[in-house]
């Protein structure tokens, strides 16, 4: 089974969502995706951490051996290459490691791919909670290979929620994919209901099945609420604002751990998920 | 000269289009721009009619002319995206590199424009704004960023405004750094909590990385005045300023569901005088 949380607008509280969601159902792999900005570490406090460096192919030119023809520069989509009059350079992080410079280069050996570290995923197992996560490093523009690669975590037999990154664009529907469920999380609020319907939008594209939460449930207007019951879609948790909630979650801790009636209603959630998911609904 | 000020936060939710707002209908004179193109929410606040659309082309995509392939499956196995199967070019995974069409032996594979998204320039009753809304699933946001900026700098250019002030987008990627190249000043909105510090530091390295100034607004800062209080050291010992802390009150929520800035919701209320000298000190140490 592979859960998805996700939102559109960022802070809704997917993390929250997700950790909580984690702990309640115990034994499950949670697996943090939002790799520019990962957060699920800092609610779950891992100690001894399992990291490997992930990579990318990058071009490196043999200057002996490039005749400065130019064809690699012009067949770069990325503008990644730029031959002058006495080198050819290399902008490593504009690169998208589609390997088309080397199948062009005429010569043999001028251009050969080279691993390049992006980036960082680390894992540690936290009671009954198999906590993956990545780390896109400082000043990288490209985070998909690193979604990947924390997505290769996921084991089919197990329980895995993954924690998705804000919006709607690639990185998102990179860790959308082959998902059997997502929970959409938002808030009450006319950001929350605008970043929702576009998310709702990209959802049913991808032919996923999905609810909403309604985090901070109170502190704004009605406009989601209507928005779901007349797109017919299941409000399946609302989380009030509770400023107990967000004390807690500022320090850093999951609220079902000191409101332990959530624990109930996190696991009835998963139930539903697995219901929803089962009969095809 | 037209200064940039970006308005950014690594994590999401922090207020940072409350913020960026609000400082726009105090500022006199500014184009803003919105270079949340993901997920664009500026223009709920200010409402802007749009002068001019136009479509965004971002990158290419493949397309195979079925009568002409052979189903050799060359094409595929050069894909490093892993975008094609059985013969088909899935939308969403192509990266628009050409791999494909060069190796296809039958030149049954053409590159064709695929549209990103849409630029607007728009009028709103605070002053001009450049925006966009990347089309979902895409991946060009950075070069999408990169045009909104180029648009209101020639607004501003063309209408002897000084000041372009960008609302960002979450995280540390490719659409932020597209924003934060170049600008002269970053303002960091973030919250005492522990995942606000995490992604604050991120971003704040990020900018270092990029030589550009940064300060710090903390928002809802009575949520955890310790966190608060690690944040203001932090930044001491880093030697970025803290430029104000905001405390938490539900009018912020309120002036949002009313489609208005705080400025404008609640002009004597002690959030906005905060706010007012906020934008005087970031005129006093923006570079020149």
């Amino acid at each position: 089974m592979i859960v998805t949380v996700a939102s559109g607008k960022g802070g809704t509280g997917k993390t929250t969502v997700a950790v909580n969601l984690a702990l309640s159902v115990g034994s499950t792999r949670l697996l943090d995706c939002d790799v520019e900005e990962p957060n699920a570490h800092t609610l779950l406090h891992p100690r001894e951490l399992q990291t490997a460096t992930v990579t990318v192919l990058t071009p490196r030119v043999n200057q002996e051996k490039c005749t400065l023809c130019g064809k690699c520069a012009e067949f770069c989509q990325f503008n990644a290459i730029f031959v002058g009059k006495t080198k050819t350079m290399i902008y490593e992080e504009m690169c998208h490691s589609c390997g088309g410079c080397k199948l062009v280069c005429p010569e043999e050996g001028a251009i050969t791919e080279v691993d390049r570290p992006i980036g960082k995923i680390h894992q540690s197992t936290i009671e009954d909670t198999h906590l993956v996560y990545g780390e896109l490093s400082i000043g990288e523009p490209i985070a998909t290979t690193l979604i990947q690669a924390v997505k290769n975590q996921i084991s089919p037999d197990s329980i895995n929620i993954l924690d998705a990154p804000p919006g709607t664009a690639c990185p998102v529907i990179e860790t959308m994919r082959e998902s059997d469920f997502l929970v959409l999380v938002t808030e009450p609020t006319p950001f929350g209901l605008h970043d929702l319907s576009m998310a709702v939008d990209v959802v049913k594209e991808l032919g996923i099945p999905f609810g909403v939460i309604i985090n901070r449930a109170g502190i704004g207007d009605e406009g989601v609420a209507k928005f779901c019951e007349k797109d017919n879609i299941p409000i399946l948790m609302e989380i009030p604002f509770n400023r107990t909630i967000a004390e807690l979650y500022s320090r850093g801790t999951p609220f079902v751990q000191e409101m332990p009636e959530w624990r109930q209603k996190f696991s009835d959630l998963y139930n539903h998920i697995v219901r929803l998911v089962e009969n095809g609904e | 000269m037209v200064s940039e000020i970006a308005v950014i936060s690594g994590k999401g939710g922090t207020g940072k289009t409350t913020v960026c707002a609000a400082l726009g209908v105090i500022a006199d004179d500014v184009v803003m721009a919105d270079c949340d193109v993901d997920a664009p929410d500026l223009h709920i606040l200010l409402n802007p009619t749009v002068k001019s659309a136009t479509e965004f082309v971002g990158s290419k995509v493949a397309t195979i002319d079925e009568s002409i392939c052979t189903e050799c499956g060359l094409c595929a196995e050069s894909c490093r995206f892993g975008a094609i199967t059985d013969n088909k070019v899935d939308q969403i995974a192509c990266e628009g590199c050409g791999v494909c069409e060069h190796v296809c032996p039958e030149r049954a594979i053409k590159m064709i424009d695929r549209q990103s998204g849409n630029l607007y320039e728009s009028d709103t009753r605070i002053g001009h704004m450049a925006h966009a809304k990347l089309l979902p699933g895409e991946g060009n946001s950075g070069r999408l960023v990169t045009e909104v900026r180029k648009l209101a700098t020639k607004i501003a250019t063309d209408n002897g405004t000084s000041i372009v002030l960008i609302d960002g987008s979450p995280g540390i990627g490719c659409p932020v750094i597209a924003t934060v190249t170049g600008i002269k000043m970053g303002v960091i909105v973030t919250e005492p909590t522990m995942s606000g510090i995490h992604d604050m530091q991120r971003v704040l390295e990020l900018l270092g990385k990029f030589n550009v100034k940064s300060t710090v607004i903390i928002n809802k800062f009575d949520l955890n005045l310790e966190n608060t209080e690690a944040i203001e050291n932090y930044c001491r010992e880093n030697d970025v300023e803290v430029l104000g802390r905001i405390k938490f009150d539900p009018i912020m929520t309120k002036s949002m569901v009313a489609a208005q800035t705080l400025p404008e919701f609640a002009p004597d209320h002690e959030i906005t005088q905060l706010l007012q000298s906020i934008w005087t000190r970031i005129n006093e140490i923006l570079p020149t």
